[in-house]
């Protein structure tokens, strides 16, 4: 298992080296010169000329990417033309707010499909089967951002319920210490404030659970109907075990690798979807960061940014491979 | 027809239009069975006539404002209410239809294209160019497609066109990676063997042999990715990186209704639904393709 994983950590190294190599040339197959985008058209020529220098803008392509390589190897991701702080330091409380995001998301996604799987998948041809992959069908044609735009109208504009924005309330906000604010709000134990974190994130975290949450039950029902057709769920259903055990117990335990190939996929998928997300509900997180920068031509930052993305993606992709092991221990590794 | 093939001996091979028209006839005869599926296709269909009728059939045109009646709740002169231009939000979706269905068919075509590029060379000659095709499949998949997208838009700067390009870029290693397998699993073949024996050239073995036994699996991928490319698509017009206004692209028109959210609500419900409603046939549409045409692909 060690010897599997420091393999499949080294077989990181090429597709990160990859990733980089590719965002670099995008970015730079950009037309114009960014230090003339970055000073205006008012600036001088030898501004323009000065910065190019002080960027590295006049090396070589090859020079230039080989030195931001080890840039990033040394932990440093360049600077915000915006803002002139490293990327590495403004970073993480964004980083912080999506990993919020997408956590509560992937949670929400887990327990609601994988039950309405299952219990579709138990009660097959039930009113509640049909009901429940109907609405699966319909979930992942849905756009996203549509789905936001709806929640917030009903929710917020017209029920007035939850707030449709943010992620704390502006008048009392949270103490940052992690960034991640239900972590922080707990540690300071201000349960008013943790609640008020809480309704913030109820509504951009269902958008974002939708089309996995759909996925999800959709891969659950077919992998334990396929699972509960076999014998030995016969013979537990012979020897008088209660369905409840059977499903829970037996099957489940057997169909779930399937659903961990596919909450592994999602994961990154909803990286993404993070992006469409936060920009409807204003979340402070890495899309809009990212979001912002391509505004403002922010090089660096979009780089950066979605290089981070990017690796998280790989490493969630490599977890769920690892996590294979532990729930199914049929699988070896060589 | 079936008669004729019943009574020749098993030592007469069958005529070779036989062989051809089967298999699509009974993958037709499957989807027609398949009610979801027919309910995809004719939702597609619906929208694909709105799309090319549009100049025709919409009650008013793209941009014909009216500033007096701007934000007017749906009613019987205007069925989905009007904009923050007065302009009829059932033109602007009708309109919208044409725009939609042809980025999310070019850019499925792009990417088909230049999929079967690279999966044919990469399946076919194998070794070192395999691998470096292989690899840049594998490490653009790493990326969430979106993100790509969004990337790729950044650069080329934010138009319709870009936003198709990218789309398109995005799902090349989709298909890339299908065909390359199915070229290998099909070069294993004895047949193939024999037309290099008898020394059919390359180019000839891949256009005779090789891409008809792969064109299921495409129409089944390709049908399926047009649903996503069209989201994508939407995706990108409500970010500002695609269609501009002040073309009626869904995503776009969404992208304005943002602001009215509170006081227009129907300028956002029904473009959303359009979009939905297009992606849900396409999806259905391609599920059934699959059960019909292919129905080892399900998983």
């Amino acid at each position: 298992m060690l010897t599997y994983t420091l393999r499949r950590l080294l077989m990181l190294i090429p597709v990160l080296l990859g990733m980089a190599l590719i965002v670099f040339f995008i970015i730079h197959a950009i037309p114009g010169d960014p230090a003339q985008i970055i000073l205006g058209q008012q600036a001088t020529e030898e501004n323009v000329e000065a910065l190019n220098e002080q960027l590295g803008l006049n090396e070589p392509l090859y020079v230039q990417f080989f030195s931001y390589l080890g840039n990033i190897l040394t932990g440093d991701l360049g600077e915000s033309f915006q803002t002139n702080n490293a990327i590495s330091e403004e970073v993480w409380p964004f980083l912080a707010a999506t990993i919020e995001l997408s956590f509560v998301a992937m949670l929400i996604a887990i327990v609601i499909g994988v039950n309405a799987g299952i219990i579709s998948a138990w009660f097959q041809n039930s009113w509640f089967d049909y009901s429940a992959m109907l609405l699966a069908l319909i979930g992942v044609s849905i756009p996203i951002f549509w789905l936001g735009l709806m929640e917030q109208w009903a929710f917020s504009v017209e029920l007035n319920w939850l707030p449709s924005s943010g992620r704390e309330n502006v008048r009392d906000p949270v103490e940052p210490i992690t960034h991640l604010f239900l972590i922080d709000t707990l540690i300071q134990g201000r349960l008013d404030q943790f609640v008020d974190v809480v309704r913030h994130l109820i509504l951009p975290s269902v958008a974002l659970a939708t089309i996995p949450m759909a996925i999800i039950a959709r891969i659950t029902r077919s992998s334990m109907l396929e699972v509960m057709k076999s014998d030995y769920i016969r013979t537990a259903r012979a020897k008088g075990m209660r369905m409840f055990g059977v499903v829970y117990k037996h099957s489940l335990k057997n169909a779930v690798i399937p659903v961990l190939t596919i909450i592994g996929l999602q994961t990154g998928l909803l990286l993404g979807g993070a992006i469409l997300t936060e920009t409807i509900f204003s979340w402070p997180g890495i899309g809009r960061y990212i979001y912002g920068a391509i505004d403002a031509r922010d090089y660096p930052v979009i780089q950066s940014g979605v290089l981070i993305v990017a690796t998280m993606f790989i490493f969630i992709n490599l977890i769920v491979d690892l996590l294979y092991a532990a729930v199914d221990p049929r699988i070896k590794y060589h | 027809m079936s008669q004729v093939a019943e009574n020749q001996s098993p030592l007469q091979p069958s005529s070779q239009h036989d062989e051809v028209v089967s298999p699509w006839l009974d993958a037709w005869r499957k989807f027609r069975k398949n009610k979801l599926a027919l309910f995809g296709a004719i939702t597609v269909i619906f929208f694909i006539i709105l799309g090319i009728l549009s100049p025709w059939i919409a009650p008013q045109g793209i941009n014909d404002q009216n500033m007096a009646n701007t934000l007017q709740a749906p009613s019987s002169s205007h069925l989905l209410g009007t904009d923050d231009f007065g302009r009829d939000v059932l033109s602007r979706i009708i309109h919208g239809a044409r725009i939609s269905l042809w980025v999310g068919f070019l850019s499925v075509v792009g990417s088909i294209v230049m999929g079967c590029l690279l999966g044919i060379l990469a399946g076919y000659y194998g070794r070192w160019v395999d691998t470096i095709i292989s690899r840049l499949f594998d490490i653009m998949l790493a990326f969430p497609s979106i993100l790509l997208a969004i990337t790729i838009v950044a650069v080329l700067g934010p138009s319709l066109q870009n936003a198709l390009i990218a789309i398109a870029i995005i799902n090349v290693p989709n298909f890339g990676r299908l065909i390359r397998s199915k070229v290998l699993s099909v070069k294993q073949e004895e047949y193939i063997m024999a037309a290099k024996a008898i020394g059919m050239k390359d180019s000839r073995l891949l256009m005779k042999h090789i891409l008809p036994n792969s064109i299921s699996p495409i129409i089944v991928q390709g049908t399926l990715s047009i649903g996503t490319a069209i989201i994508e698509a939407a995706a990108l017009g409500f970010l500002g990186l695609g269609a501009q206004p002040p073309q009626p692209e869904w995503g776009q028109m969404l992208a304005e209704s943002k602001a009215y959210i509170t006081t227009a609500p129907w300028t956002m419900i029904f473009p959303g639904l359009a979009i939905m409603l297009t992606v849900l046939g396409f999806n259905l549409m391609g599920d059934g393709l699959r059960d019909a045409l292919d129905p080892k692909m399900k998983h």
